[in-house]
């Protein structure tokens, strides 16, 4: 059981960087609202898990707030209309995510009314039921805006025997103001949020946990706190890169660690970002589901740094446009701030429910990396990991591509906060050769369990195979066994064996049939033979007259002339006959 | 447009390596204009010789090894390993003698080895081991400091001492180290403070009658004490500037202070004390610049400790019942040998393990 007081002592937790803050000026202005965007790109997937059922279509005309998407299950969270519109196309786009892949998007032609739908606030929570308020923040498309979008429900449902609550306002990433600022201006909504959160978890103490670098932030809370008469713990930390990380944040406030492979919840503690607690309080007291966010524009490519109101979907190219964005050769878009976050090749990616900075910066403000050199063993990296690792031996190990070796040092242990790589004095890309071993390492696993899977239904083949065999050669025992019993029987009561007389009426038949098919073939043979004969008869006859009119041509004499025309009438006669007798032999053969 | 895609962290903060080494060889500047003030001009040649040998011969195995020499010399390590052996060596000693120690240096110990990062010895200390054991007279023909002796070999002198061994008066150079020591013509070897307590208590003297040789000063030997405060002025500085942890100099520093008062306490005559273990010979330069060599010492906080304690254990054990009178070198490279297995052993507990925090 964790207790904690507004003085009780702070932890540390290990390593740890101060990069430069740079936080202003993007936190100086109050959150704008920009121009919205002509048209919106709502992706359906929104952060790992499955992708939420459609239930609209293209040609729909949506308004402010009406669901994209079904609440769907487990991990799935719907998307809703941030402005009103029409559904132009329902169709692939490329999704605001490190692997710059296309995914299913609702285009919506926005027709600049931002006419609202049917809010249907909660109301009294009192009257409901903790499964009920879970289900409506899901229908809300309520997800953590502090870093990986986990749906919010989901999380709370998981929690059990919650002792801290930890409202986490630390934001430790340079650049990123987007919760200072909504901290600066809605302390009370937040302070509302988390509420509803610490009665949804049944918490028994509520930290709000801010770093010392926001003195602004932290006197709008700490007012809205004195007038509320909560008994939430305002706790400041001092600012250390990278506090802000779930895990660093429970080990400065509680001096835990969240053992390796369990959740924060399984040593009592639940921490939500602030603006998660906002989007909350939206949701269940004004009916609004998450349609929008505060996105940090900043870097010095752009000309009005600031925070802004951005609804979910508008391309980032547009907001970076609305703010005076001008790119240099070689330009970096970062989705994120400069430690951890992702470079995007195009702007035509929407801004999604996780995206907190868009950072564009020129080449001289974030020098880009130089080319790797040696790694001279300074373990400089070793003393700034939080999570006590050895990136050094990390790294070698990845090169190696030795999995064994990483998963004894940990590699899963490591959250990707960079600070090896930002002290690294050869500047290794250390974080990415991680990244890359640890997608190697889940692929493998997916192959093993692929493997497996292949093995044990290759032995269930084979052992049905020979379970079917066995009853078939056992069927035929069984069978012969029968058979031969029935045949004692039979020669017991002298019976006639019916196999044997079926055997012998077969024979009969088949004789039968045989001399039946064997007589008129004979015949047929004789007929064709006498044809044939005939037809070799009149050929030659034929012949014999043809050969004798040549013969008498050859005479010159006017008797054998006279002779010849006889010769020739008789011979026309033989002709004739021999072509009647032709025909005639011919109309016998047809 | 398509925009420029590199993988996070987005910012450095920008200290290379070639940062790093630079800043260590200017932190070598006051050590090294110590030596020079108390031992003449022969130091600087030595730098001269020692740096150009180790970058030809860095840019040579770096040609043969299919890399960029260029890309390869700009990160200083060469110069900085040339460094640390021209100042370890006698000041006079012949050209050739500096040359063998920093070609082995780098082509052997480093290059042989896989390269900047691979190399499990300190390049300088297994050089000046190799140059201790295979010209032992060149290695320890030290001249008296200048303080004493008052005449010094003037710059082109020296550099005529180191090329030809003789002056231009054709003194060669015991003959000039006899000059010096105000014995014209008998070439008595005049040794460095810690020669002299080794060779005086092996002839049945006691410390405190060794220490009344002209050598020493009222706290430690002469000039050798400035050459140790200005390495460690210069050491306080990388400390300052974060480039070297406090861990190696403190536990190296520390466990000698340890073992050196645990000795005097028991043998009182025979075992020098603190103010001779610490300002004498390269006690400094080995505490700041040599055991912290990042490549060939131990990773983490705990091994750092360890490692350097070993050395500092090492050097007392070496230089109160070894046979040399100095032992850095070879502490240091026993001391490189147990970097494999102290680094197995004490690997931090990360974030979570089962075993830890809870």
């Amino acid at each position: 059981m964790i207790e904690l007081t507004t003085t009780s002592p702070l932890h540390t937790f290990p390593g740890g960087i101060h990069p430069p803050e740079r936080k202003a000026p993007a936190n100086s202005t109050p959150t704008k609202r920009l121009p919205l965007a002509d048209r919106l790109y709502v992706s359906l997937r929104q952060h790992s898990g499955l992708i939420a059922e459609l239930c609209v279509s293209v040609g729909d005309r949506v308004t402010k707030g009406q669901p994209l998407s079904k609440p769907g299950v487990d991990n799935g969270l719907p998307v809703h209309a941030p402005t009103s519109g029409v559904i132009t196309a329902i169709t692939e786009h490329p999704l605001n995510h490190p692997s710059a892949l296309t995914g299913p998007t609702v285009c919506i032609e926005v027709d600049h009314l931002d006419e609202w739908g049917a809010r249907e606030p909660l109301g009294d929570l009192s009257t409901l039921s903790r499964r009920e308020i879970l289900n409506y923040l899901q229908t809300m498309g309520i997800a953590g805006l502090g870093g990986a979008g986990f749906p919010t429900a989901r999380k709370i449902a998981g929690a059990q025997g919650i002792d801290v609550l930890i409202i986490n306002g630390v934001e430790c990433e340079p650049y990123i103001a987007a919760d200072d600022r909504l901290m600066r201006e809605q302390s009370q909504g937040i302070l509302r949020g988390s509420k509803i959160l610490q009665e949804l978890t049944a918490a028994k103490q509520v930290v709000i946990a801010i770093e010392d670098n926001k003195p602004e932030a932290i006197a709008a809370m700490t007012a809205a706190l004195s007038t509320d008469n909560s008994d939430f713990i305002l706790r400041v930390i001092p600012t250390r890169y990278p506090s802000g990380g779930e895990k660093q944040l429970i080990q400065i406030l509680t001096g835990k660690q969240v053992p390796a492979n369990q959740l924060p919840a399984d040593i009592g503690v639940l921490v939500h970002n602030v603006g998660t607690a906002f989007a909350i309080a939206k949701a269940v007291d004004a009916g609004e589901p998450l349609l929008e966010r505060v996105v940090t524009v900043t870097g010095e490519t752009v000309a009005e740094p600031c925070t802004a109101w951005v609804p979910i979907g508008t391309p980032v190219g547009h907001v970076l446009q609305s703010c005076g964005f001008k790119a240099e050769p070689q330009q970096r878009v970062i989705i994120g701030g400069p430690m951890m976050g992702y470079t995007i090749p195009s702007l035509d990616v929407p801004v999604t429910k996780t995206t907190n900075c868009i950072l564009a910066p020129s080449a001289t403000e974030l020098r880009p990396a130089d080319e790797e050199m040696a790694c001279i063993r300074c373990g400089a990296c070793e003393q700034v990991c939080p999570a006590s690792l050895l990136p050094q031996q990390l790294q070698w190990l990845a090169k190696a591509k030795d999995y064994d070796g990483l998963k004894q040092h940990h590699l899963a242990d490591c959250i990707e906060c960079g600070a090896c790589a930002y002290v690294c004095p050869s500047e290794i890309p250390l974080v990415y050769y991680y990244r890359q071993a640890k997608a190697q390492i889940r692929e493998q696993l997916i192959e093993q369990q692929k493997s497996e899977i292949a093995r044990q239904r290759f032995e269930a083949r084979q052992a049905r195979l020979e379970r079917e065999k066995e009853e078939r050669l056992e069927k035929h025992r069984k069978a012969a066994e029968a058979r031969k019993a029935a045949q004692a029987a039979r020669a017991e009561s002298n019976e006639e064996d019916p196999v044997q007389a079926a055997l012998a009426r077969v024979k009969a038949r088949k004789a039968a049939q045989e001399e039946s098919a064997n007589a008129p073939a004979v015949d047929d043979k004789k007929d064709q033979v006498a044809a044939a004969v005939a037809r070799a008869k009149a050929r030659k006859a034929q012949r014999e007259a043809e050969q004798s009119s040549e013969a008498e041509s050859a005479a010159d004499d006017k008797k054998a002339q006279v002779a010849a025309a006889v010769a020739r009438a008789k011979a026309r006669k033989a002709e004739r006959e021999a072509a009647a007798q032709q025909a005639e032999k011919n109309g016998e053969d047809s | 447009m398509s925009f420029f895609i590199a993988p996070s962290p987005h910012h450095h903060q920008k200290r290379t390596t070639t940062t790093i080494m630079r800043l260590v060889l200017l932190a070598m500047v006051p050590g090294v204009l110590a030596q020079l003030y108390f031992f003449g001009w022969g130091i600087f040649w030595q730098l001269i010789i020692a740096g150009s040998t180790a970058v030809i011969a860095e840019m040579l195995c770096l040609s043969a090894r299919n890399r960029s020499p260029v890309r390869g010399i700009q990160d200083y390590s060469a110069l900085v390993t040339a460094a640390l052996l021209a100042v370890s060596i006698p000041p006079l000693a012949p050209w050739w003698v500096i040359v063998i120690g920093t070609v082995f240096a780098i082509v052997v110990v480093k290059h042989l080895f896989g390269g900047i990062g691979h190399n499990i010895f300190n390049p300088a200390m297994a050089a000046y081991v190799l140059l201790l054991i295979s010209f032992p007279v060149q290695m320890t023909s030290w001249l008296p400091p200048v303080t004493l002796a008052g005449d010094t070999t003037s710059f082109i002198e020296s550099l005529r001492l180191i090329v030809f061994q003789f002056t231009s008066d054709g003194y060669s150079v015991n003959q000039v180290r006899a000059v010096a020591t105000g014995q014209l013509l008998d070439a008595v070897v005049m040794a460095t403070p810690l020669d002299q307590i080794k060779t005086d208590l092996a002839q049945g003297l006691t410390l405190s009658e060794s220490l009344r040789n002209p050598i020493f000063g009222a706290f430690a030997g002469h000039g050798w004490l400035w050459v140790n405060v200005a390495y460690l002025f210069g050491g306080l500085v990388l400390l300052q500037q974060r480039v070297i942890q406090w861990q190696i100099p403190g536990a190296l520093l520390g466990t000698l202070a340890v073992a050196t008062i645990i000795g005097s306490i028991v043998a009182p005559d025979t075992l020098p004390g603190l103010n001779i273990h610490w300002f004498s010979g390269g006690t400094m330069l080995a505490a700041f610049f040599i055991a912290t060599d990042p490549v060939s010492a131990a990773t983490s906080n705990r091994g750092k400790l360890i490692y350097a304690a070993l050395i500092g254990l090492l050097i007392y054990l070496i230089r109160s019942f070894g046979g040399y009178p100095d032992a850095i070198a070879f502490a240091v490279l026993l001391a490189n040998l147990c970097v494999p297995v102290i680094d197995q052993y004490t690997r931090p507990q990360a974030y979570g393990d089962v075993r830890g925090g809870q």
